[in-house]
C-alpha cells in the first residue's frame, strides 16, 4: 500500500493538469484564427485609407528600429566569421 | 494510422571564435557542451529528463532528437526545447571555455549548411504501419516532398559563378538521390534506415531527411502537420492522382532557385506544374479527406494553414513575412541592404544568413524579430520551457523522462537506449519496452524500489530481464 501512496505523490507531473497535455488539448485554433493563420486579413481592408497610410509609417518605424536593432547585434567581423565558418558534413 | 509517433533529430553547427591568440579545435569545445550533463552513460551521448537524446554525431555535431511525440504540436514543442537546453548548455561551455583561460565566443547556428558546401542534416521520423508497402509509401510521398519548400524552406544565400543567388532550401542543393540508405553521401529525399525502435512486426520507420531546420514555429508546424495528413492519405490509400515526377533530383534544385515558385516541373506523365499547383492538388485532397475520415484538429488545424499558405504563395510569397523562414529572412535581409545601401555581395549578408539561426537569443535574428512581434507564434514559451524537463505525457518517453529522474534521485546505475532500460551496477537488469505508445510509468518505479529493496548497487543480481 505504501508503494502507492509513494507513487501518487508523483503523479501529477503527469496528471490531468499536465500543461503541456491541457495546451495540446485545448488547441490553438482560435489563437490561430486571430493571427491570421487561417488567412483572417478581412477586418482590415474595410479600414479608412488613412488608417492604412498611418499603418504603412507605423511599420517603416518598427523596422527602422529593428534595423537598428540588428546592426547592434551583428557580428562584426562577418567576413572572417563567414570564412571560418566551415562544418564537417553531418548525417 | 491515426496514432502516430512523431521525432525530429537536428544536427546545429557549431564554431568556436577566439577573441586572444588561444583558440579551442571544435571536438575539445564541443566536450564543454556535455559538461553539465551528469549521468552515468557514455560521455558524449546522454538520454536527458525529458526523455529526448542528446549527443555528439558524425562530422562533430551536437544533435538532438527528440522523445518520442504524439502530434506535430508537441514535437515542435519538444524541438524547440532542445534548442533552449542547447542554449543552456552553449552559455555554460562558453563560461567553462573562459574560465581555461581562453575567451572567445561558442557559436550554436540550427541551420544545414555551411558557404563552402557541407550539409547536415534535420531528419523527420514518423511511425508507419508495417503493411504499407514501403516502396508505394515513397514513390507517392516525392512528389509532396519534393515541392513542400516553398513553405517549410529556411532560406539561403548562395555564392555561385555568377553571382549570388538567395535558395528556398537550405538542403535542396545536398540531394543526391530518391531513396537511399546513406544519409553521409549520395544524401537522399526518403532515407531506408528501418529502425523503428519498436515492435517491427507491427511498425516501421520514415526516415524523411531532405527538410531544412527550422526556427519560425509556424513553418516547422505544418512542416510536420501536412506532411503527417498526407501520410494518412496514402495509407488510407487516399490519394487518387499521379503527380510522380521525372526527375525529382533535379525538381527539387530547380525549385529552390526560384523564388516565384511558379516555374514549371516536369512529371512523367509529360505535363508541367509549378510546385505550387502541385502542393494545390494535395491541399484539395487533404480537404476532402478531413471531411470523409476522422482525423483530429490538430491536421484539420495544418491543413487550414497549408491552404492559407499556398494562397499567399500563389499572390505573393513576400504575404508569408511573418509565416515562412525563407520569406521573413529575405524580406529581412533585404530591408538591412536597402537600408545600408549596400548589394547581396556584402559579406554582412551572409552573417544575417547565418546569425538568423544563431541558438543564443541574445544573436539570434529569428529571436530579434520573434522578440519584436515580427513573427508569428503558436506556442508559449512557458509550454516550451516545461518540454525542457518534461517528457511527453503520452508516449514511452513518459517511462524513461520518469526513470532518469527516479535514478538521479537515488544514485541508481543505468544505460539507456529508445526501447531499454539497462540498470543496477552491472547494468545487468534490462527492461524493454518496445510499445512506443506505452505510458506505464508505475513499472519503472516499481523496478527502482524492488532495486532498493535487494540492494542491487552493492549486491548484483543475476542477469534479469523484463518484458515491458
Amino acid at each position: 500500500m505504501s508503494k502507492n501512496t509513494q507513487m501518487s505523490n508523483r503523479q501529477p507531473i503527469h496528471g490531468d493538469a499536465d500543461p503541456v497535455r491541457v495546451f495540446l488539448a485545448a488547441g490553438s485554433e482560435q489563437k490561430q484564427k486571430q493571427k491570421g493563420g487561417g488567412g483572417a486579413d478581412s477586418g482590415e481592408s474595410s479600414q479608412g485609407g488613412e488608417k492604412i497610410a498611418k499603418k504603412g509609417e507605423t511599420i517603416k518605424e518598427d523596422m527602422d528600429s529593428l534595423l537598428d536593432e540588428i546592426d547592434s547585434v551583428l557580428e562584426e567581423n562577418a567576413e572572417e566569421f563567414v570564412k571560418n565558418y566551415v562544418q564537417r558534413g553531418g548525417e | 494510422m491515426q496514432k502516430r509517433i512523431y521525432g525530429i533529430e537536428t544536427e546545429y553547427g557549431i564554431i568556436f571564435t577566439p577573441e586572444g591568440r588561444k583558440t579551442l579545435p571544435v571536438e575539445k569545445a564541443i566536450r564543454f557542451l556535455f559538461e553539465k550533463l551528469i549521468t552515468t552513460e557514455h560521455f558524449l551521448n546522454v538520454f536527458l529528463e525529458n526523455g529526448a537524446r542528446f549527443y555528439q554525431d558524425t562530422g562533430c555535431h551536437p544533435e538532438y532528437a527528440t522523445p518520442e511525440c504524439a502530434s506535430p504540436k508537441q514535437l515542435i514543442i519538444y524541438d524547440q526545447a532542445g534548442e533552449r537546453i542547447l542554449e543552456d548548455l552553449q552559455q555554460y561551455a562558453e563560461e567553462k571555455i573562459r574560465e581555461e583561460r581562453i575567451p572567445g565566443k561558442l557559436s550554436i547556428f540550427k541551420n544545414n549548411t555551411d558557404f563552402v558546401g557541407n550539409s547536415y542534416g534535420c531528419h523527420e521520423n514518423y511511425l508507419v504501419d508495417r503493411d504499407v508497402d514501403f516502396y508505394y509509401l515513397a514513390e507517392q510521398l516525392i512528389p509532396f516532398l519534393v515541392t513542400r519548400q516553398i513553405y517549410t524552406g529556411a532560406g539561403k544565400v548562395f555564392q555561385t559563378q555568377d553571382g549570388v543567388h538567395y535558395c528556398i532550401s537550405q538542403r535542396a542543393q545536398h540531394i543526391y538521390q530518391k531513396i537511399s540508405g546513406t544519409t553521409t553521401n549520395d544524401r537522399s529525399i526518403i532515407n531506408t534506415r528501418d529502425e523503428p525502435h519498436a515492435d517491427r512486426e507491427k511498425y516501421r520507420r520514415l526516415h524523411v531527411i531532405v527538410g531544412d531546420s527550422n526556427m519560425s514555429e509556424y513553418t516547422n508546424f505544418i512542416k510536420v502537420g501536412t506532411c503527417s495528413v498526407v501520410l494518412q492519405m496514402i495509407e488510407d490509400n487516399y490519394i487518387n492522382k499521379d503527380f510522380t515526377l521525372r526527375n525529382p533530383v533535379k525538381a527539387i534544385k530547380d525549385i529552390t532557385y526560384d523564388v516565384t515558385c511558379k516555374r514549371k516541373i516536369r512529371l512523367d506523365n509529360g505535363r508541367e506544374y509549378s510546385p505550387i499547383e502541385i502542393q494545390m492538388e494535395y491541399c484539395e485532397m487533404a480537404q476532402k479527406y478531413i471531411e470523409q475520415y476522422p482525423v483530429d484538429d490538430e491536421h484539420k488545424q495544418a491543413v487550414g494553414m497549408w491552404q492559407y499558405v499556398l494562397d499567399c504563395l500563389r499572390d505573393d510569397p513576400n504575404k508569408l513575412d511573418r509565416q515562412v523562414d525563407w520569406v521573413i529572412k529575405r524580406k529581412l535581409i533585404e530591408s538591412y541592404i536597402d537600408r545600408h545601401g549596400t548589394s547581396w555581395n556584402d559579406p554582412k549578408v551572409f552573417m544575417m544568413d547565418l546569425q538568423y539561426h544563431d541558438i543564443q537569443r541574445k544573436r539570434s535574428l529569428y529571436h530579434l524579430l520573434e522578440r519584436n512581434g515580427a513573427v508569428e507564434r503558436l506556442f508559449d514559451d512557458a509550454d516550451v520551457e516545461i518540454a525542457k524537463t518534461e517528457p511527453p505525457p503520452d508516449t514511452r518517453a513518459r517511462m524513461r523522462g520518469e526513470f532518469i529522474k527516479l535514478a538521479r534521485e537515488n544514485s541508481i546505475q543505468y544505460d539507456l537506449d529508445w526501447s531499454n532500460i539497462r540498470l543496477g551496477n552491472l547494468l545487468n537488469v534490462r527492461v524493454i519496452c518496445n510499445n512506443p505508445f506505452e505510458t506505464d510509468t508505475e513499472k519503472v518505479a516499481e523496478l527502482v524500489r524492488t532495486i532498493q529493496k535487494t540492494n542491487l548497487r552493492k549486491t548484483s543480481l543475476s542477469k534479469l530481464v523484463i518484458q515491458s
